[in-house]
């Protein structure tokens, strides 16, 4: 890698700015949410990973599985979120099988919310932490950028989100049926696609309930209107 | 003071403000493809290294082996892959000897991705981890800042755009091993003809459950032919307007000679052998 261009050397010393993205990076320039409803959450997102102009995958899974019914979104750098997610995923591994039950969303967000403060400095990554437990059904976290961590009833991300804000504000509803969660988060994750550049592909869905973990894929080609196997 | 001094950083960095450029580093400007079939998969790569603008190495290999059922193909910097995989390679080994389970796919994506993210993209090695273990075939890119991908068809490098437009236009489902292989070596070539960085000839590795079967130099498009005419100068073109002949008993007059003597007899060093 080069060093950035914006050193420089004078009677106060040399100055050394690092740049605040690595050059050459693999980037999830995404659209990403999760939505509570009546029997648990559902995560969404777009399947477009960047590298500047290209498309490096154009069917990226960026919904990762942490624990059996806790996945996360992920958004920003593709190298930061997967080492991330990998270190959760281990560390809630090791605490179901030393207290004998699984954890629940909360534990999950806090150990995410531990790793993404303390290396604030070294991480871009935005995060959306979603999961379903006996104890308090379906909840949804967001740990955004600085490593601060929310508690919210939905949360959208990624750069695809900021022409959703609105589309979200004025259909979310407290406590939907599924199908009615899965075509809000669908018709959100649609208009991210349409008006992001650096977001599109197919839609990918994980609804978590009391049954497990249920996968969806919904492809441009049929106007993302069929539910496909996975 | 024990432990490592970073004064020079500081140095570089400020030599690099002030304009001093980095040292080049030979470059793998390349092609790399890997492709699932139904049975194994197949790992194609160009065999052109370069430094900024000069072709390094005419016939370079980039295809690396990490254990008998698992190969990579690198792009990036050369040593860097070179010396990545030749660790990872080491660490799989000495893993399966003392699991005594043979190498899996995902163990070595694994290593070499923890690997990378730690050294946070200043190891620049490109890689495509192929290979076939007990629990399958597969097929992953790793990059250099330690994200990996899992797809059925992947290309990297400078001409991966190339490679990837011959993938996208020609691969299907259920492809067979011969099926494959084309279609690998067919987006090497199209790196090969329409990337700078990428160039000579096709590299293309099998595997299967059974073997793995490395096919160096499978197509070698850029084979050098006989010049169809001559350029060489006839004898006397230039014309000669002058001639001194200085013998070796005269040389003295011109510059200072010393006569060296030869320590002992039959000892000689062979100096026009």
């Amino acid at each position: 890698m080069e060093f950035g261009t914006s050193g420089s050397l004078n009677e106060d010393g040399i100055h050394v700015d690092m740049d605040r993205l690595k050059k050459g990076e693999v980037n999830l320039g995404t659209s990403i949410m999760a939505v509570t409803f009546k029997d648990g959450v559902i995560l969404g997102a777009d399947s477009r990973t960047t590298t500047g102009a290209f498309i490096a995958n154009r069917v990226t899974d960026k919904l990762t599985r942490v624990h059996d019914t806790i996945w996360c979104c992920r958004s920003g750098s593709a190298a930061d979120t997967q080492a991330v997610a990998d270190i959760v995923q281990y560390q809630l591994g090791l605490f179901a099988m030393r207290n004998g039950k699984p954890p629940t969303t909360q534990t999950a967000a806090s150990i995410f919310q531990e790793i993404c403060y303390s290396n604030k400095d070294r991480l871009s990554a935005g995060l959306i932490i979603a999961g379903w437990d006996e104890r308090h059904g379906g909840q949804v976290y967001s740990i955004p950028l600085g490593g601060s961590l929310h508690k919210q009833p939905y949360a959208i991300g990624g750069s695809g989100s900021t022409y959703i804000y609105g589309f979200c504000d004025s259909n979310w509803k407290e406590g939907m049926e599924e199908a009615e969660a899965v075509a809000f988060v669908k018709e959100a994750l649609k208009e991210a696609i349409k008006w992001d550049g650096s977001s599109g592909g197919v839609i990918r869905m994980v609804v978590l309930t009391a049954k497990g973990a249920d996968r969806h894929l919904y492809l441009p080609d049929s106007d993302y209107k069929i539910r496909h196997a996975t | 003071m024990p432990g490592f001094d970073f004064s020079n950083y500081n140095r570089n960095a400020a030599l690099h403000a002030r304009g001093v450029p980095l040292p080049k580093a030979t470059s793998t400007g390349t092609t790399i493809v890997g492709c699932i079939y139904d049975g194994g998969v197949v790992i194609a790569a160009d065999t052109r290294a370069t430094s900024g603008p000069i072709v390094a190495d005419k016939n370079c290999e980039k295809l690396h082996y990490i254990s008998p059922n698992i190969w990579c193909a690198g792009a990036g910097t050369a040593a860097d892959t070179e010396f990545t995989t030749a660790l990872i390679s080491s660490q799989l080994e000495l893993h399966s000897l003392s699991t005594g389970r043979k190498p899996r796919v995902v163990t070595c994506m694994t290593l070499l991705k923890q690997h990378l993210f730690r050294y946070q993209g200043h190891i620049g090695a490109y890689l495509v981890v192929a290979g076939v273990d007990p629990t399958g075939t597969h097929l992953f890119t790793v990059h250099a800042h330690g994200s990996t991908d899992k797809l059925p068809y992947v290309t990297m490098g400078s001409g991966s755009l190339a490679a990837m437009s011959v993938f996208e236009t020609q691969w299907r489902p259920k492809l067979t091993q011969e099926d494959a292989v084309k279609l690998c070596s067919d987006a090497i070539l199209a790196g090969i003809f329409n990337d700078l960085g990428s160039g000579s000839n096709v590299d293309v590795a099998v595997i299967t459950s059974e073997k793995t079967t490395l096919k160096r130099n499978y197509i070698k498009p850029n084979e050098r032919t006989q010049k169809l005419k001559s350029y060489k100068f006839a004898r006397g073109t230039t014309n000669v307007l002058n001639e001194k002949i200085i013998r070796k008993e005269d040389l003295g007059n011109f510059v200072t000679v010393e006569e060296i003597s030869v320590a002992g007899p039959g000892d000689q060093m062979e100096v026009d052998a």
